[in-house]
């Protein structure tokens, strides 16, 4: 670890609680925010001006980023577009294939467990005719391959599977996965907005031939994101937004010189510190999960536990609500599965698929772990954790019912 | 979702947490929600002869505007009589607890908690 890295009070603002919370954003790595800094004032050119040093200067940096961002996926950078994020790719790469092909291929596959904005783009192009496959997982949270090439027709324009899930951080088989579907003729799309920079990717060993990233989730900026479109056998897309034709005509708009340079110094710093960074997160991970269950009775870990990156514990406290659970953790910033933090009051849809009742997927609490945390905050929470399912199990009148014997299955619950 | 000051305050000292033993022919339990809904309320109430509330428990899964919820009726109940307390109404527990609109349900609970409490209680005595 650098000492920048080491330097504690990024990631967590004076008082204010332990960042836990590192599937839903990153803080920007001080060293992303110092390349991006010289582009806002004297480099601000635009990257698409031909005619002079200023515009010269910022396509030139662009081009590095562009670069760097294709060394971490194995890809030649002329097939990276920038976005504004890993919505906006995933709606270009589903939407943007599907449009282009649907003469022919009127077909998508995907998985319940995708982010919604997989799943959102779906149900809008099933009511623009596309069919649409969802196909189930596993109670360890990974896609069946015999399912999916079963679903896999020569009809499908795309099949897009994430790389690793945000919930609960569960790695699916893409190396697998890439090996089915081509011989069908379908593209494979993934969304590596959670995978890029903590596991190894490539695009040609895994025959990918579309890939969403997020620059904030690997310690980048906000507001930026890419998508790999393969270039041999070529990709076609039909583009969302319309202009001066840039990025090969997929993505018009003036590029965010900043957010190119500082996406581009995230996936390089990645690159070189992804592997001691896992390792790292992993024996954290471990000492929490080890934490917790020295101290508690009666939790679960949600999702594969293996195929799962080092920085992901997504846990069941029995018989406590997550939402009371979360507000007893006033001294961490975590998020939960339960319906109460949504305006839905439906529990996570994710947690659902794994198979989980939904009373399980009440009580879950995910954590994530990231670049700057540190072992004090392992051990802080895993003592705040504790006390506080202590606390709420005593005034539970479920775990009073556990406690007698009596099984909660067994009684009739009135719905409401 | 910022919680209001007196659903912290309940949340973190609640009131009249426990069990009463539900067999006492003076004790009413009133056991409402679902743990597939992500709330479950028991809610103990212990009558004088005098048909007066003179104690009240609960215990309570749920996020904290449910526990906020069900810590407030216990101090409401208590003094009244069964009819005053069934009378409690939920926009009562939301307007004290300023409760957001996701959470009116929590206060819905809590007072179907008091409803059952009674209603067990006036079973057992044959009164209802």
């Amino acid at each position: 670890m650098t000492a920048v890295a080491n330097n504690t009070k990024i990631g967590r603002g004076p008082g204010q609680p332990i960042y836990l919370d590192y599937q839903a954003t990153t803080p920007c790595d001080p060293r992303v925010v110092e390349k991006m800094i010289p582009y806002f004032t004297e480099k601000f050119g635009n990257p698409h001006s031909r005619n002079h040093r200023y515009g010269w200067e910022a396509e030139e940096a662009v081009e590095v980023g562009r670069e760097q961002v294709a060394a971490i996926i194995g890809a030649d950078p002329k097939e990276v577009i920038f976005t504004s994020g890993a919505t906006e790719s995933n709606n270009l790469a589903i939407k943007g294939v599907a449009h282009f092909y649907k003469d022919k291929r009127d077909h998508i596959v995907t998985v319940v467990t995708e982010h919604k904005c997989v799943l959102d783009t779906c149900r809008h192009l099933e009511q623009e005719g596309f069919r649409v496959t969802y196909l189930p997982v596993g109670t360890n949270g990974l896609v069946d391959l015999a399912q999916l090439d079963e679903a896999i027709t020569d009809k499908t324009a795309v099949v897009s599977v994430m790389a690793v899930n945000n919930e609960i951080g569960v790695i699916q088989p893409l190396a697998a996965i890439g090996a089915l579907y081509r011989k069908k003729g379908a593209f494979f799309h993934t969304d590596c907005a959670q995978a890029v920079g903590k596991i190894p990717l490539d695009v040609n060993a895994m025959n990918i031939d579309l890939m969403s990233i997020s620059g904030h989730k690997i310690y980048g900026p906000k507001g930026i994101g890419a998508l790999y479109v393969r270039r041999r056998p070529r990709v076609r897309l039909v583009p969302m937004i319309n202009g001066g034709g840039q990025e090969r005509g997929m993505r018009s708009g003036t590029l965010a010189t900043p957010l190119c340079v500082g996406l581009g110094e995230a996936c390089r710093i990645a690159t070189l510190e992804m592997g001691a960074e896992a390792e790292r997160l992993r024996s954290l991970r471990d000492r929490m999960l080890n934490g917790i269950r020295a101290r508690l009775p009666e939790i679960y870990v949600n999702g594969d536990l293996d195929h799962r990156i080092p920085g992901n514990l997504n846990i069941s406290f029995a018989f406590v609500e997550g939402e009371g659970l979360m507000m007893g953790v006033k001294d961490l910033a975590v998020s939960s599965g339960s319906a109460c933090t949504s305006a839905s009051l439906e529990p996570s849809y994710v947690l659902r698929a794994l198979g989980l009742d939904a009373e399980m997927a009440h009580t879950s609490l995910r954590f994530g772990l990231g670049r700057f945390t540190t072992e004090d905050d392992i051990d802080y929470a895993i003592n705040h954790v504790a006390e506080a399912v202590e606390h709420l199990r005593s005034m539970s009148p479920l775990w009073e019912m556990h406690q007698d014997g009596i099984d909660i299955k067994s009684i009739q619950w009135a719905a409401h | 979702m910022a919680y209001s000051d007196k659903v912290i305050d309940h949340y973190e000292n609640p009131r009249n947490v426990g069990s009463m033993n539900k067999d006492d022919a003076h004790v009413g339990t009133g056991l409402v929600g679902a743990p597939a809904c992500g709330d479950v309320m028991k809610l103990q109430i212990k009558v004088s002869p005098e048909g007066i509330i003179e104690d009240a428990k609960f215990k309570t899964f749920g996020c904290g505007s449910a526990i906020a919820s069900s810590s407030l009726v216990t101090e409401w109940v208590k003094g009244k009589t069964l009819d005053e307390a069934a009378a409690i109404k939920n926009t009562e527990i939301a307007e004290e607890l300023a409760l957001p609109p996701v959470k009116i349900h929590c206060s819905v609970l809590a007072e179907d908690a008091i409803k059952a409490a009674v209603a067990d209680y006036k079973k057992k005595t044959g009164a209802g």
